[in-house]
């Protein structure tokens, strides 16, 4: 509810030095300690899930409707980053059942072969989801299905409501010179070049004119009053009005907004924004691949969905009936607005030469912030 | 004395121990640095490695990381400076004016902060530079109306920031430096004519020069690589090219850079300390 579940895609977000040592001998314990640190997922009664730690299929409630449902047990292992999920299934094969992967991710597991075909039939609710995610090239390889939607979220511009008085509507508020030393970014290379990208009517994971984005970026300066790394930082730094308008997270805004009451109003801008949506794949060979077809039932399913969003905080359902089953509140609103849906472009893969510019352009942006 | 065969056995038996410790903690892992720094993917990448200088080149190519690696020396330049400001009247009046269950007391104040976590310390310092701070409220209260104190993400908080991390090492070796100073030696210079600053000057500032050397080394090294500090306390206005380097290894996955970049601030790291070894050893002589 809090920073610990994740929203955004945290996939290049900035991790911290402790996430950072754990991450890495992650790593090292995927290497070179495999006995030790996954136990094999041998028992039949088990499925086995590789996720985000505090992101929906962990909780404890679900866990156990699950159980009694189908009598299966749910064990968790975690990862801190999208690069060390896709190391712990090329290191461990055969080790697990079900894996949460984002729609920029995806692709690179079907293609390394770590991931493995779903068979859709065995999925009661797939008729239901939003064919807009279900049907998504992302997911899929070769006609074939290797993620199933399951949540979606926007990364857009949130605004103080006690300065903002009017809703601002376009991306150019971040660059209005009214705004000066009051705006906010996450200190992120993808996202600072999607925004720039966005902003200066390019197609947003593969700009076509990097120069023209990283002029855009260069205007920021004056603007720019920090750049915040993790929701945490964000709320602390919003109160202390160190900013009033800054690229956001969906629902970490809502979070602010009703959790912790800070006068925080969310917007897709006329321009666009990014959106982003995490679908659930199978592991290849999975040792309990029926489980782990209705495990992702079941969390696709209406009823956990609502308990999940209720009770916790959840990002938006890929699944239309889970969305309608919602009560009336700011989340709903927000994620059936249509139209601006229309206006949202979906994260993609990247190439690591992408990857690398993007970084490179970042840090030149940065290094010049700084003079 | 020549050592003995025995004595031989001993110093090995004593020493080994030590050594392979230091090896495979220390050396094997910076071999294996050293070996990525020279591959053009990161072992992450199932694909098969080939070797390059690229990386290197990509360093004496971009003219940003110039600046930042600039910045970061400027940086370890000033947090030295000032903690040797800070520090060295410190250790004196430690060493040679507090006596006694004060010492105790003050040493222990001293090593206090280094009983909490770098972050905590850092975070806490947050609360002290912003406006509506600790500063800014204390500011307010004497001067109403003042302008608003706002440290927070410019370039003193950082230097703030790291100096309060620093300063203890600083303290430490010229404390232990000072102390060695024979008082005699001090009462010699002023019995034969000299006023306090030149005994200072002549005896005292010489002999501890040591203690000051090694504490400006413990606090310049780390300071030069500092990334966590510039990024919380600094803001946009805290760039240096540990910061780069960080980003390497957890946002962009290109481990290969990173280490490149890591053995390019150790090089530096040596050529300065190659210019004051002269110095140094001159020094360690006379003392």
């Amino acid at each position: 509810m809090t920073g610990k579940t994740r929203d955004g895609k945290g996939s290049f977000g900035r991790v911290s030095r402790r996430q950072f040592v754990a991450g890495a001998s992650a790593l090292g314990v995927a290497a070179g300690l495999t006995p030790f640190g996954s136990r094999q997922a041998m028992a039949a009664g088990e499925v086995k899930v590789l996720n985000w730690q505090g992101y929906g299929t962990d909780e404890k409630w679900a866990l156990e409707a699950f159980k009694k449902a189908t009598g299966l047990d749910v064990v968790h292992e975690y990862y801190n980053s999208e690069s060390e999920m896709i190391t712990k299934l090329q290191t461990n094969p055969g080790a697990y059942d079900v894996i949460v992967t984002n729609s920029a991710w995806n692709d690179r597991a079907s293609e390394l072969g770590v991931i493995q075909p779903i068979d859709t039939a065995q999925i009661s609710h797939f008729g239901d989801l939003n064919p807009a995610f279900r049907d998504s090239d992302l997911l899929g390889a070769d006609g074939k299905v290797y993620g199933v939607s399951w949540v979606w979220g926007i990364t857009a511009v949130a605004y103080s409501t006690e300065v903002f008085k009017e809703t601002p509507k376009s991306l150019e508020a971040l660059w209005d010179a009214k705004n000066a030393k009051r705006v906010s970014f996450r200190d992120d290379a993808i996202e600072a070049v999607s925004f720039a990208a966005i902003a200066t009517g390019q197609d947003m994971n593969h700009p076509k004119d990097l120069a023209k984005v990283k002029e855009k970026l260069l205007a920021l300066k004056p603007n720019l009053a920090m750049l915040w790394s993790s929701e945490d930082d964000w709320n602390k730094q919003f109160q202390a009005k160190a900013f009033d308008i800054s690229i956001y997270w969906s629902g970490s805004a809502l979070r602010s907004k009703n959790n912790f009451k800070l006068p925080v109003g969310f917007v897709v801008p006329d321009e666009g924004a990014v959106g982003w949506f995490d679908g659930l794949a199978i592991g290849k060979d999975a040792p309990n691949a029926e489980g782990a077809h209705k495990f992702i039932d079941y969390m696709i399913d209406p009823t956990f969905y609502v308990e999940w969003a209720t009770k916790v905080g959840a990002p938006a359902s890929a699944n239309n009936a889970a969305m309608g089953a919602l009560p009336e509140s700011d989340d709903k609103t927000l994620y059936s607005d249509q139209a601006a849906i229309k206006r949202l472009q979906f994260m993609a893969p990247l190439t690591d030469e992408e990857r690398q510019a993007y970084s490179d352009l970042w840090a030149e942006v940065k290094t010049e912030f700084a003079k | 004395m020549t050592p003995t065969t025995r004595t031989r056995w001993a110093i090995l038996g004593l020493t080994g121990p030590a050594y392979l410790w230091l090896a495979c903690t220390i050396f094997l892992p910076i071999a294996a640095m050293l070996a990525l720094s020279f591959l053009d993917k990161s072992p992450l990448v199932p694909k098969p490695a080939s070797f390059t200088l690229a990386n290197y080149g990509a360093f004496f190519g971009k003219p940003f990381y110039w600046s930042l690696t600039r910045w970061s020396i400027e940086l370890g330049f000033w947090v030295t400076l000032f903690s040797f400001l800070i520090g060295y009247p410190a250790a004196y009046a430690l060493a040679k004016r507090v006596k006694g269950r004060w010492r105790e007391a003050i040493f222990l104040l001293i090593v206090l902060p280094f009983w909490s976590n770098a972050l905590v310390r850092i975070f806490s310092w947050t609360m002290v530079l912003r406006p509506n701070g600790i500063i800014d409220l204390g500011v307010q209260s004497v001067l109403p109306g003042a302008p608003t104190v706002d440290l927070l993400f410019t370039y003193p908080a950082v230097i703030i920031g790291l100096v309060h991390s620093y300063l203890p090492y600083m303290i430490l070796t010229c404390y232990i430096a000072l102390q060695a100073i024979d008082d005699s030696l001090i009462e010699a210079g002023r019995s034969l004519g000299a006023n306090k600053l030149t005994t200072f000057r002549r005896v005292v500032l010489p002999l501890s020069l040591p203690g000051i050397i090694s504490g400006s080394a413990l606090i310049f090294v780390p300071v030069i690589g500092s990334f966590m500090e510039p990024r919380i306390l600094g803001g946009t206005k805290g760039a240096t090219l540990g910061m780069n380097i960080e980003e390497q290894f957890t946002v962009t996955a290109n481990w290969p850079l990173g280490a490149a970049l890591s053995f390019i601030l150790l090089a530096i790291v040596l050529v300065i300390f190659g210019m004051l070894y002269p110095f140094l050893r001159k020094q360690s002589g006379a003392a």
